[in-house]
């Protein structure tokens, strides 16, 4: 009997044990990325990197001017596509959730949410590159936006549902239309939650790669023509890692440095922006 | 609650949901169409012909379903213990203080961009792999899963790499999994004199159902992963069990070749890989979320949290 006891005792310590070490195990790898994207970023991020154009081969210097915008472009166009869709979708999987529509629109949503970025971009090739036989950033914009559509859909259902019942009640009480109900009472109080959707939407399209190969590929130049291939951090980001001159990696890891605090920025005030909505709802 | 205004509103976003389900269907349909070339030109046996050659117009598919497969599966194997373990470890057994801190962390592994793991990969792991490699005795290396010289770049890096990518993923599904075993269940198990082990495999085998999709919706993420994948498995179109060997995947090659692709068969070819792609997670996926909710139905907010793994700190 004590002699099984022990036994037992020991299988539960060890498996205390073997869940903390999945922890550090896990913890390892995140400590050693970030620890080399910061120190080998750091050497290379100055403001010439902001404000210059990539330098030609062989030549020292330059920083990525061209990609940081066309980054913020390629996103802003994604979230133009995005929101209005997302939002709406999401609204109507809120207000109509018992429907067979906005069941599937939810299984539609779930679905484009696991879809490969990789064939996301092979769609939006298929659509908006092949037809016009022009690479733009028109269509990489599409392509981050096909991607942003789901999160944003869901997000905005979650949220809206945290709304209390009354205060739609009490809209629809006092003569106000559907629509007037939904937008007037029910969205503004979801709101900051809302936002927090479309920031975490944001973080997670702004680090993506392979739908950018080739929708707006890369450019070499300056350009806000959203018609024209358009350069991105993180395909830059991709062709300088695989390329085999030093300056060329010294840049590849300020991009990334440059990428993971704008994702860690965006994840903090989306942590942020919900403990405020959660405290606001739980009132 | 008939009047017009009303019914405006529910078309108005009706219509938007109906554009969701429709980008869903035209991504079937488009790369189908695409496709449509290299399916009737070569049938199935596209997929079980291992000679990819563009130049001489040869395309074979087997290569990279394997590659696919096979990193996928290594990379399983390693992050399912250890999710498992960091999803009980954060709701079974952690301090109350120290879990926000572990989720915060696991969040931001989730977090950081695929590129960002590539350029990680192949400057520091890739380099680190090969020495271990290296360093593999002659014995084992008699084994097929290590023959071949140490490079480095190949299929151990991409699993390891493809691992630390999905643990966050998974682990967070498992752990909302686990929150929905009722109380009751462990506190029964308790006080009958379990140990904290035996209690706690209680629950897992109750959320069993919703562990095993948790651990499907990552293999699925980790079947459609490109650019850290592509960064470190050395892109060589060669079926071989070795670990230590550079291989290829669907996504890989969607990634290197697409843009080079010069003839429409080529391209063809390439989409129908997409297009299978496309088909495997949308099986496993919706499979995987099957089974999380019929485990965690009563918990509304587990399921939220399988489609939208980011905001799980909601």
């Amino acid at each position: 009997m004590t002699f099984g006891t022990r036994r037992r005792k020991c299988v539960s310590s060890l498996f205390v044990a073997f869940c903390a070490a999945s922890v550090v195990l896990a913890l390892v790898p995140l400590a050693f990325v970030l620890f080399f994207v910061v120190t080998q970023g750091i050497q290379s991020v100055n403001l010439a990197f902001f404000t210059h154009m990539p330098a030609p081969v062989g030549e020292q210097g330059g920083g990525m001017a061209n990609a940081i915008v066309g980054s913020l472009i390629l996103v802003g166009l994604g979230a133009v596509f995005a929101i209005p869709v997302g939002m709406l979708s999401g609204i109507y999987m809120s207000e109509y959730a018992g429907t067979r529509l906005a069941s599937l629109v939810r299984f539609a949503a779930d679905t484009l949410n696991g879809v490969p970025s990789i064939v996301v971009g092979v769609f939006v090739y298929g659509i908006a590159v092949l037809p016009f036989k022009q690479f733009s950033a028109l269509a990489g914009g599409l392509a981050l936006g096909v991607m942003m559509i789901p999160i944003i859909a869901r997000t905005t259902e979650e949220l809206l549902l945290l709304v209390p019942g009354t205060m739609r009640e009490g809209a629809l009480a006092l003569g106000a239309t559907h629509a007037r109900a939904v937008f007037s009472v029910v969205v503004p109080a979801a709101l900051p939650g809302i936002v927090t959707g479309l920031v975490l939407a944001v973080a997670r399209v702004a680090g993506e790669t392979a739908p950018l190969l080739f929708t707006s590929l890369n450019n070499r130049y300056f350009t806000t023509t959203v018609t024209q291939p358009m350069a991105s951090l993180t395909v830059q980001v991709f062709t300088y890692a695989s390329s085999p001159y030093q300056d060329w990696h010294r840049q590849a890891w300020a991009g990334a440095l440059v990428l993971v605090l704008m994702v860690l920025a965006c994840s903090l005030l989306a942590r942020f922006a919900t403990r405020r909505l959660e405290s606001l709802s739980s009132r | 609650m008939k009047r017009p205004e009303n019914l405006g509103f529910r078309l108005g976003t009706g219509l938007s949901g109906l554009v969701l389900v429709l980008i869903v269907a035209a991504i079937g349909v488009e790369l189908f169409r695409q496709s449509w070339l290299s399916v009737a030109k070569f049938g199935l046996n596209f997929w079980r012909t291992d000679v990819w050659d563009p130049v001489a117009g040869q395309f074979g598919a087997f290569p990279f379903i394997w590659g696919t497969l096979y990193s996928s599966i290594l990379a399983l194997l390693i992050a399912a213990p250890i999710s498992l373990g960091i999803a009980v470890f954060i709701s079974e057994l952690s301090p109350n203080r120290l879990k926000p801190v572990l989720v915060f962390l696991t969040e931001l592994l989730a977090a950081i961009p695929s590129i960002v793991y590539g350029l990680w990969g192949i400057f520091v792991l890739v380099p680190a792999v090969r020495i271990v490699e290296a360093a593999i005795p002659q014995p084992l290396k008699a084994l097929p899963f290590f023959s071949g010289p140490p490079f480095g770049l190949g299929m151990l890096s991409a699993g390891l790499i493809l691992a630390i990518m999905v643990i966050p993923f998974t682990s967070s599904i498992a752990r909302e999994v686990l929150k929905s075993v009722p109380t009751a269940q462990r506190e029964g198990a308790y006080a009958l004199g379990a140990t904290r082990f035996e209690a706690i495999s209680a629950a897992l085998y109750y959320a069993r159902t919703g562990i095993i999709g948790a651990v499907m919706l990552g293999f699925g993420r980790a079947l459609g992963e490109t650019m850290a994948v592509t960064m470190v498995i050395g892109n060589n179109a060669k079926v071989s069990l070795s670990l230590l060997a550079p291989q290829h995947t669907m996504a890989a090659v969607l990634a290197n070749e697409f843009s080079e692709a010069d003839t429409a068969l080529y391209l063809s070819a390439l989409i129908e890989i997409g297009l299978v792609l496309f088909i495997m997670t949308l099986v496993i996926n919706s499979l995987s979320r099957l089974l999380i909710w019929s485990m965690a139905r009563p918990m509304k907010a587990a399921v939220a949290v399988t489609a939208v793994p980011a905001v799980e700190s909601a």
